[in-house]
């Protein structure tokens, strides 16, 4: 217990700047993943057919296969197959390969959200609308927008926890996220070397910050609690 | 004169002749019920005259204005159809109000809207709106829902929200209402509430067209009756004549197997 007092500062000093990483590739997925789930939503909702199909097959190889086989094969396959390491070396690169796979994954799985969400609200609601004079334009922003953003708000609130955590796979392709510099104190790093509890320690950081999504998620959930 | 004549209407879905051939005219100031058995197209009408379908046939006129022709392509544009929406209200058996707008937002929203696209709406915003807002205010009196402007829809029963649906027809002064069987969502003790205002309507000489399945309210309302059945007029005429004397047998049979 003592040794680990000792250990404190420094531990969480590596695993601050690891946090630091995780916290970056959560924020730059989002970021990412809303608009593009957006237009894949768009994509599969489509009339036309080419479209749609296509939207849709990507949906089913992004959601019917691990995200950590993604980020392998998204991060390896240029560099070892192709013979053309379009991401180029060291932490950016492994940065940009984990960015691209976490927002292509997140945004499919955005983009059913958005569907359920954009079909979910009744087609009464635009005939009203239409019957009331107003433009399609009108009828999206001043009725339907909110109405969609209610029925999303839950299960994106569900997606976003997820994502914080599965920040941890990237960890498979060595990028330096929070479990990376927790997982370095067994090796040996800053001086410290057989140490398994920082790696454990990890998880506090994880349950705070979620601790705090989740409140906030909370209130803008309440706060569109004044209709149904 | 008519205020609006409907002629040939026709209207097909994929595998379903919905309405065959459908001729009517409506005079000012009067009301029409339309009545008939399930699927027998009326609702269907109903979305021809609000634009919601496109028939594949036929001509609507409003004050001998030709709104819609099936031959001539230029009275189909979507641009052309918004403004022409605006001669007809409609008011949905599913109320469909807004349920993130109190029951006095709901009734103002469509004109605030309009009225925005005015050109001295910035000008006269202030006045514009108040306006607004004092005639959906009367409206809602005169629905008996003054103490309920205030409330979302969900906080109203569904007899309350149909009279906040009629108001929020009424606030476009459309030339036409039409009424989809404002009351067959509802409890039954709920309906009287409602069809007590669209008799104060009627007695107002609001121009009406109501499809209902509540015959002893038609025959009371109507100046004039449609029954329809498979997608045709089967029979029309007074009230007095359609429910009392039929001179068809299918709109005898109908009558037989509904309660007035
Ligand atoms: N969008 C649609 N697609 C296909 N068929 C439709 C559609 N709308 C209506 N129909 C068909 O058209 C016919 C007339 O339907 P409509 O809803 O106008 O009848 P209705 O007289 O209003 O019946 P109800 O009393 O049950 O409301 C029915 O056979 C119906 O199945
Ligand atoms: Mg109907």
């Amino acid at each position: 217990m003592g040794q680990i007092m000792e250990q404190m500062p420094i531990v969480v000093d590596a695993l601050n700047v690891g946090f630091l990483q995780t916290l970056k590739l959560f924020f730059v997925t989002l970021i990412g993943a809303f608009p593009l789930g957006l237009v894949i939503a768009f994509g599969s909702m489509s009339r036309f057919r080419p479209l749609s199909y296509l939207s849709k097959f990507v949906v089913w190889i992004i959601r019917g296969t691990p995200l950590m086989i993604q980020l392998l094969i998204i991060y390896y396959f240029p560099g070892l197959v192709l013979h053309n390491p379009i991401w180029g070396g060291g932490e950016a690169g492994r940065f940009l390969a984990a960015s691209v796979s976490f927002i292509l994954n997140y945004a499919c799985y955005f983009s059913e959200i958005y569907r359920g969400g954009i079909q979910g609200v009744p087609v009464g609601q635009e005939e009203a609308g239409l019957v009331l004079g107003m433009t399609r334009s009108q009828i999206f922003f001043k009725i339907t927008l909110l109405q969609m953003i209610k029925r999303i708000v839950p299960p994106m609130s569900n997606e976003i926890i997820t994502l914080v955590k599965d920040t941890s796979l990237a960890r498979i392709i060595a990028l330096q996220e929070i479990i990376w510099a927790g997982q370095a104190f067994m090796k040996g790093s800053h001086g410290i070397s057989g140490a398994i509890w920082p790696l454990f320690f990890t998880a506090v950081y994880y349950l705070i910050f979620n601790g705090i999504l989740t409140m906030l998620l909370g209130r803008l959930e309440r706060k569109l609690d004044y209709f149904r | 004169m008519a205020i609006l004549e409907a002629e040939h209407i026709c209207k097909s879905f994929s595998r379903t002749e919905a309405l065959k051939d459908i001729s009517f005219s409506l005079e000012k100031g009067q009301a029409l019920s339309i009545i008939g058995s399930s699927g027998s197209g009326k609702t269907t009408l109903l979305r021809c005259l609000n634009f919601l379908e496109t028939p594949d046939k036929g001509v609507i006129r409003v004050n001998n204005e030709v709104l819609f022709d099936a031959e001539d392509p230029s009275t189909r544009q979507e641009s052309a159809i918004r403004k022409k929406r605006l001669h007809f209200g409609l008011v949905f058996q599913s109320f469909n109000l807004f349920p993130q707008y109190t029951a006095l937002k709901n009734v103002m929203l469509a004109r605030e809207l309009l009225a925005s696209e005015q050109a001295d709406y910035k000008a006269r915003k202030k006045e514009i709106q108040e306006e607004i807002r004092a005639e959906a205010e009367s409206l809602l009196m005169k629905m008996g829902l003054s103490n309920r402007k205030d409330n979302y829809p969900h906080q109203l029963s569904g007899g309350q929200c149909q009279r906040v649906a009629i108001a929020r027809a009424l606030a476009l002064k459309p030339d036409i209402l039409c009424f989809d069987e404002p009351t067959s969502a509802l409890d039954p003790e709920l309906t009287g509430e409602v069809l007590k205002v669209i008799r104060e309507l009627a007695d107002d000489n609001t121009t009406m067209v109501i499809v209902t399945h509540e015959m002893a309210f038609a025959r009371d309302v109507a100046d004039h009756v449609i029954f329809m059945d498979d997608g045709s007029i089967v029979e029309q005429g007074d009230p007095i004549q359609v429910f009392e004397h039929p001179a068809e047998e299918r709109t005898r049979q109908f009558l037989s197997k509904v309660t007035i």
